[in-house]
């Protein structure tokens, strides 16, 4: 029975180990490697350069404004998803009623297709004919050319990253409130927390802490993530104003096709990305555990 | 906050967030001259509604798209879920050796983002000359390690006396994965399928990458070739074609809200 069960298991997960080594496995340490060669696509054999490419990042305009561009990016987009995720969740649980609607209005950018709904941003942020600037005319502002600004580009881009993942951090938040006791709120009333913030502060926020926490990170990582929004409306620029970390992977490794400056760039971002999560990790080692 | 403030906070925040929606439909019932010369009317003077979506129809292979999503989202799954569902059933309830090594991997493939291993795969499937096929946007993504964790963390709280009783009645291994752990799987299986559909569908890095023309392009490609390529001006073109690629997904959103949101929550943690 027990070599007969190894076997069965081994061959249970033969499939997706294979498919594990083929499909993840061999292309993330063949794109480290990439990132110590010159690959251009085309020119073969590639050589092996050491840190040039990360030399060349270094000194590289382009890069630097999009490495500033991303911190900039994720430093709007996460604390305001988060909070307003959270704010959003709170004022929802409280409601007496319409509790399904509001949390289906504020989910719908989750589902919707970002591509779209982008166009739909920059109609709405269009200089001339868009609604936001003809709001702004009637009250006697001049509105900006929001997308097409340099000054204004980022911040259009992070309201609409905003947009898009409050939904997100607002569903998780809640999941993390029904797993908290109603009884502990009441009980806390009782015991003389009456006002609402005392009992936010003293029940609510330390039972939410790791749920807040994980939050935190996955917004962090989904908005250095960010792509689509520039893929599709600024294209990087004006100027580069708008060039982020996987926009310029991407315009670097398909359409300039230096795919060995590009992998560089790609493992720069597997580092932010590893470093939240071991930041994660760190804090949830160190917290006293609730659960 | 009292209870009238709070809906009346939670009612204008909903209003807020609604408008690019309000505003997509609302212009692409607009003619275009009506985009240009008034710009604050929700309501349009003249309806376009025909005209708009009517050229959106006959330029753009709507059906084409929405199938290629189709087909992309459903071939990804259906591997996924192949892959993944044995292997987490080994992970949760066989002993085996290299079985703790197994579960390291996955651990370890649940820190990588699909954008690093995206350049190599880029120049194996080109150098098969598999570019702007179903199989270049379908493979990569077959295999999801969250998915194999997931499964193995729902799988371990099934019973043993169970899979007991299904050895006892002669069933195999291969057997039991599929027809008795997973009948008890489905709310995982269905949580997952949702995430995974919802993050497929909208995707546009991976498809940029390997897909060129419009015979494989997916919805999100086929709305960024005709803003690019063909709609110019056309507001109100480019809002209708919006309209059409967004309805799919958020009508199977409302219909089966609650389980799109447990879906989301439950399987968070990818991001």
């Amino acid at each position: 029975m027990r070599r007969g069960e190894a076997l069965a298991a081994w061959m249970l997960t033969l499939p997706a180990a294979l498919a594990f080594l083929l499909l993840l496995l061999a292309p993330t340490l063949a794109a480290i490697a990439l990132a110590f060669s010159d690959y251009e696509l085309g020119v073969w054999p590639p050589h092996w350069i050491g840190l040039d490419n990360f030399r060349e990042m270094w000194t590289d305009r382009g890069f630097r404004t999009s490495f500033v561009n991303t911190l900039v990016y994720v430093a709007i987009v996460a604390p305001v998803s988060v909070a307003g995720g959270l704010g959003l969740a709170l004022l929802i649980e409280g409601a007496a009623r319409g509790r399904t609607i509001f949390r289906a209005i504020f989910f719908l950018p989750v589902v919707s297709l970002t591509v779209a709904m982008a166009a739909a941003w920059q109609y709405l942020l269009h200089p001339t004919i868009g609604p936001v600037n003809a709001v702004l005319r009637a009250v006697g502002i001049a509105g900006p050319a929001w997308l097409s600004s340099s000054d204004t580009v980022l911040l259009s881009l992070a309201a609409i990253g905003i947009w898009e993942s409050i939904g997100f951090n607002m569903v998780l938040f809640m999941a993390g409130l029904t797993a908290i006791p109603r009884e502990l709120r009441e009980a806390a009333a009782v015991d003389g927390a009456r006002a609402a913030w005392d009992r936010f502060r003293l029940v609510t926020w330390p039972l939410l802490g790791p749920t807040a926490l994980f939050v935190v990170v996955i917004s962090l990582i989904r908005s250095v993530r960010v792509f689509d929004t520039v893929a599709v409306l600024t294209r990087g620029g004006p100027n580069k104003a708008s060039e982020v970390l996987l926009y310029t992977m991407y315009t670097e490794g398909f359409t300039f096709l230096r795919l060995g400056y590009s992998a560089a760039i790609t493992l720069v971002f597997l580092v932010i990305v590893l470093g939240l999560m071991l930041v994660q990790t760190r804090i949830l080692d160190r917290r006293v555990h609730y659960g | 906050m009292g209870n009238a403030a709070r809906l009346i906070v939670l009612t204008a925040l909903a209003l807020l967030f609604m408008v690019p929606y309000i505003w997509m439909v609302s212009a692409s019932l607009k003619p275009t001259d009506e985009l240009f010369r008034n710009h604050m009317a929700l309501i349009p003077e003249h309806f376009a509604a025909v005209q708009n979506y009517g050229r959106v129809l006959r330029e753009v292979p709507v059906a084409q798209y929405l199938w290629n999503g189709v087909v992309m989202c459903g071939g990804i799954l259906f591997f996924q879920l192949l892959f993944a569902i044995p292997a987490g059933y080994a992970l949760a309830k066989l002993r085996f050796a290299g079985r703790e090594f197994v579960f390291g991997a996955v651990m370890l493939g649940l820190l990588v983002p699909p954008h690093v291993p995206a350049l190599p795969l880029y120049v194996a499937l080109s150098a098969a000359g598999m570019l702007n096929t179903f199989a270049a946007l379908i493979i990569p993504s077959t295999i999801s390690v969250f998915a194999i964790f997931l499964f193995r963390q729902f799988f371990k709280s099934l019973p043993d006396e169970l899979i007991h009783a299904a050895r006892l009645d002669g069933m195999g291994e291969a057997a039991i994965v599929w027809r008795v752990a997973l009948p008890n799987a489905w709310p995982a299986a269905t949580a997952f399928a949702i995430f995974s559909v919802v993050a497929h569908w909208n995707d546009l890095f991976w498809p940029l990458i390997v897909v060129t023309g419009q015979d494989r392009a997916t919805p999100a490609l086929g709305v960024m070739h005709f803003r690019t390529e063909e709609a110019g001006d056309d507001f109100a073109a480019l809002m209708a074609a919006c309209v059409l690629m967004t309805a799919p997904l958020v009508l199977a959103f409302l219909l089966a809200q609650r389980r799109f949101v447990e879906g989301i929550s439950t399987t968070g943690l990818k991001g």
